[in-house]
């Protein structure tokens, strides 16, 4: 009836994992008894759950980005912690095994399930917006990108407490994640979570590229398209092309592991190498994957703080272009220590140190945005700041890495380590968070308090420099990664330190919670009326804040690359058009959300090997799928009187709205507040 | 003249890092005790200076361009409509492009130079050891000496090391820190290592790619000795009573953590290749093995050697 399932998959004997597991149970209650109690349920389900409106399926994915990365950090914590025990003869405080699964697990949700859904989030509150659209291209589909997402990160939390995750790395070499090594549900779990997001994540990709091919405003060549419009563009396309290979390395292993073939075995022909390629041929793409997107928010933020046109657009544009074609050329260098001849890797390095040149070009273009510019610090610009500065040492230990020799001694070290989080840190989570507070008054409305959030800022950059330097010598030191606990008593100090930056790391993390705890509560001081809070040049600055369903009552036309600075100059961002019509927009529905629960069973059925439940739910999939696509009554009209009212209002909100003063800046007809 | 002894500031500290590397003995890979190990060090050295050109402008630039152009200073310059300049643009490749150029010159030439695969050229004949990584320990055979090793690795200064590697188990990879190159171990298959010594001493091995459960334990000591010492440590070897033979070896192969060192006096000829074959029973030549690819075939073709 349950398939391997019983009582005993619960860990009930390690305190550590069942306080975890009791402790998301618990919170989970609490969230749900208060939507109960406060009557929230109808809300729940009408506003957001069934919601197609691509503005709120981001908040939605940045609110999974943010629970999964509490969830991811807490794991960093634990790592640290039992690295700065476990020294000598101190096998540390984490129960034999359980350290595996953390490392593994640590590095599937920061990647998958808080980096993806952070990246994809902040596409769909912008991307839209900033291209003069009404919604994505296929709105159910973005639905069901999410709720999969939401799917395998549901299935991760699970395995916390039933079951157990992988042991293996998040980045499942084979044969270690055969069955024969790894018996247990833990890679199960690994796989059908990371299967179920990757394909979310194909079709967010496939969604993307489709709205910003064919939704953009008139007069919005390619070569007018926004920064963040031509980087997601680009991660569009590296994701159609990368996430494929995923799948296949996934499902082989899966085919390994439930019907005993022999793709990466080691006996009867498998090849493990196969694996590793195919991991890697995804794997360095994907980083690109969540860096383009954090690069286009730099180039957004630095251009807006600056007052300033942004410096040698063509040149971004051309290395972004040259960054996404060279990702898919540089796989190898994650094993130059594999045996391959001096020429593949030579071949490898070389492509891999190539990247570096448009990356630096850009780095140094958005020094050039600065420079001749009226630099306002808000909280963006410390993010900006903060990874430039931090990025260029990631970026140079990149390259050393690239270099064979070098790598013959750093490979899997600690150096290692601190490379990638000295590239992704920086790279992708600041500016994510950079988007976050970028986007956060257009989202909701209001701004986040600048306070709070520069605190978090040091915290963070305070906290990344002493958490990961260490590593970086540890490295040197001979330290290999992802070790329980260790007999070299040398290495010991040093992750103390390292451990000491991640609790200030941990500050910076409740500080951002302490953040948006007080920027909610004083929503009103902080609330902008005039949807243009941070005197914004592209086009998500010209609807309200928060947008109306539809975005814009009239579709804009563009004439330059700051399509909104433009209409600012020339007097006609606030003019109000001469007559409304009716605007169709996608009706709500529940079924991305119920697929995204079919998912969720056939994911946990098929690791439990229960297997009525699979059948089930791959049926309910198929049936609700065809069910979907025969579905004819998908829209709702919104009246030509109802889109008056509601732009009324924000021209009422508008004019109410105190003009401030710039005394540095021309152009009189900025409304933003400063 | 404040903010010019801020960047002298910076810019030697970044000089500094990698003198401090050096200056600390626990950092391993900044006291190679061998050829490859040292040229590997020459590469990281090298590499890192020349990338010094493009970083310490950006940070020079970062701190420079946000204090004079914050919002604050009215004295500097404001020109929003400036976003283009040819020569900017071009230097901003071309640097680039010329390091990198030079990067990969250098990467050229000491991955040629430095290929695991190549033998050391020094004037005294290699020792040839095979290394097993089982779950989780280090085998080590020396086949000319017909002895073997668990978690001990006890070779002649001075006289370059040929390693060949593979895997009885999930992957692993060899590496001996101070002396230079890793190369990862893989079932069915085998990998060539070359190091050497130039100094007698103890230095740390280890697996450094995760293999499971017994992974942090799997370490071993690589001990360079003289001549003598050496030819003495070999005759001790042949002393143990143990021999490994085909069901020793499966006994030795069984999982387990923190083995310790053991000496065999005599190992199965072809002990090494019969391990790398017997992942691939289909070929011509190779063993027969059951599908668990665990077990010697009965009939496999193995004799023992004695050791001495």
């Amino acid at each position: 009836m349950f398939g391997r399932l019983s009582l005993s998959a619960i860990p009930y004997d390690k305190p550590i994992i069942m306080g975890a597991a009791g402790g998301s149970v618990l919170l989970g209650l609490v969230i749900l008894a208060l939507i109960t109690y406060y009557g929230k349920w109808t809300y729940l389900w009408k506003e957001w759950l069934t919601s197609l409106d691509h503005k709120k399926i981001g908040i939605m994915y940045i609110v999974l980005a943010l629970v999964m990365l509490l969830r991811g950090f807490s794991d960093a914590v634990m790592m640290r912690s039992q690295q700065a025990i476990a020294a000598g003869a101190s096998l540390g405080y984490l129960p034999p095994g359980h350290f595996n699964q953390i490392f593994s697990a640590h590095g599937t949700i920061m990647i998958v399930f808080m980096a993806m859904p952070f990246l994809v989030g902040l596409m769909n509150i912008a991307i839209p917006q900033q291209i003069g659209a009404r919604d994505v291209a296929f709105p159910f589909m973005n639905s069901v990108s999410f709720w999969l997402t939401a799917a395998g990160a549901m299935l991760v939390m699970v395995s916390l407490g039933v079951g157990e995750f992988s042991k293996a790395g998040w980045s499942g070499y084979a044969p270690l994640t055969e069955k024969n090594y790894s018996p247990g549900t833990g890679v199960d779990y690994w796989l059908w979570a990371f299967q179920i997001a990757g394909i979310g994540s194909l079709l967010s990709g496939i969604n993307f590229l489709v709205t910003i091919l064919k939704m953009r405003a008139p007069g919005m060549t390619l070569m007018r398209m926004p920064l963040f419009t031509w980087t997601t563009l680009f991660t569009n396309v590296l994701m159609i092309w990368a996430f494929p290979v995923l799948t296949v390395a996934l499902a082989l292993t899966t085919l390994d592991r439930y019907l005993g073939m022999h793709f990466f075995s080691n006996t009867l022909g498998g090849n493990l190498m196969m694996y590793v390629n195919l991991f890697w041929i995804w794997g360095h793409p994907e980083v690109y994957i969540v860096i383009l997107p954090a690069f286009g928010v730099f180039s957004e933020v630095v251009a807006t703080f600056s007052g300033k046109r942004l410096f040698g657009y063509r040149s971004l544009v051309y290395a972004t272009g040259a960054i996404t074609v060279l990702s898919f050329a540089v796989w190898l260098h994650h094993f130059f220590t594999m045996g391959a001849g001096p020429d593949v890797n030579i071949a490898f390095g070389i492509a891999t140190m190539m990247i570096a040149i448009p990356t630096g070009v850009k780095i140094f273009n958005w020094l050039f945005t600065m420079y001749r510019g009226r630099i306002r610090f808000k909280l963006p610009m410390y993010w900006t700041l903060g990874f430039m500065v931090t990025f260029a040492v990631g970026g140079m230990t990149g390259v050393l890495l690239s270099l064979p020799p070098a790598d013959f001694v750093l490979h899997n070290s600690l150096f290692l380590v601190a490379h990638f989080h000295n590239v992704l840190i920086p790279g992708a989570l600041f500016g994510f968070l950079a988007g976050y507070t970028y986007w956060f008054p257009k989202a909701v409305g209001f701004r986040l308090e600048e306070t709070w959030g520069r605190r978090a800022f040091w915290c963070w950059v305070i906290g990344f420099y002493l958490a990961f330097m260490p590593l970086y010598l540890l490295g040197f030191m001979g330290m290999p990664r992802r070790m329980e606990h260790y007999v070299n008593s040398a290495w010991q100090p040093y992750l103390i330190i390292a451990a000491g930056g991640t609790a200030v790391i941990l500050a910076g993390i409740v500080f951002l919670m302490i953040q948006l705890a007080v920027s909610i509560r004083r929503r009103e001081a902080n609330r902008d009326m005039t949807g243009d809070p941070w005197d914004g040049r592209t086009l998500e600055w010209a609807t309200a804040s928060p947008p109306a369903e539809y975005n814009f009552a009239n579709i804009p036309v563009v004439h330059d690359i700051d399509a909104f600075a433009d209409l600012k100059e020339t007097g006609m961002a606030y003019r109000p058009p001469d007559r409304y019509h009716d605007i169709r927009m996608p009706k709500s529905t529940g079924k991305g959300f119920i697929l995204g629960v079919l998912a969720f069973t056939l994911g946990f059925a098929l690791i439990w090997y229960i297997w009525w439940l699979a059948l089930l739910s791959g049926l309910g999939l198929l049936i609700i799928l065809i069910a979907r696509s025969f579905q004819e009554d998908l829209h709702v009209t919104i009246s030509a009187a109802e889109v008056e009212r509601i732009e009324n209002e924000h021209y009422r909100q508008l004019k109410s709205a105190a003009e401030t003063e710039r005394p540095h800046e021309p152009g009189k007809h900025r409304k933003g507040k400063k | 003249m404040r903010r010019s002894k801020y960047f002298v500031f910076i810019g030697g500290f970044l000089l500094w890092a990698p003198s401090f590397l050096g200056g600390c003995s626990d950092m391993l890979l900044m006291h190679p005790k061998g050829p490859v190990g040292d040229s590997e060090r020459f590469v990281i050295l090298t590499a890192f200076a020349l990338m010094l050109i493009v970083v310490i402008p950006v940070f020079i630039m970062a701190f420079w361009f946000s204090r004079r152009y914050r919002a604050g200073n009215s004295k500097s310059a404001y020109m929003p409509r400036w976003d283009y300049s040819a020569k900017i643009d071009l230097v901003v490749w071309l640097v680039p492009v010329a390091i990198v150029t030079a990067l990969a010159v250098l990467s050229w030439r000491q991955t040629h130079r430095l290929d695991p695969y190549q033998p050391i050229a020094a004037g005294e004949k290699p020792v040839r050891i095979e290394a097993v990584a089982l779950d989780w320990k280090w085998l080590f055979i020396y086949p000319e000496q017909h002895i073997a090793a668990v978690n001990q690795l006890v070779f002649p200064v001075g006289v370059p090391l040929s390693l060949r590697i593979t895997s009885d188990t999930v992957m692993a990879s060899f590496f001996i820190p101070q002396l230079g190159s890793q190369i990862y171990a893989m079932a069915g298959r085998q990998s060539q290592l070359h190091l050497m010594a130039d100094e007698p001493g103890t230095y740390a091995g280890h697996n450094q790619q995760f293999s499971g459960r017994g992974y942090p334990d799997m370490h071993f000591k690589a001990i360079a000795v003289s001549r003598n010492e050496f030819e003495t440590w070999v005759h001790k070897a042949r002393q143990s009573p143990q021999k490994l033979h085909p069901a020793r070896y499966e006994a030795l192969a069984k999982p387990s953590i923190d083995h310790a060192v053991t000496y065999f006096s005599g190992v199965a000829t072809g002990l090494f290749d019969h391990i790398v074959r017997r992942y691939h029973p289909g070929r011509p030549g190779n063993p027969g093995v059951a599908a668990g690819g665990k077990n010697f075939s009965a009939n496999a073709n193995i004799g023992l050697l004695g050791g001495s």
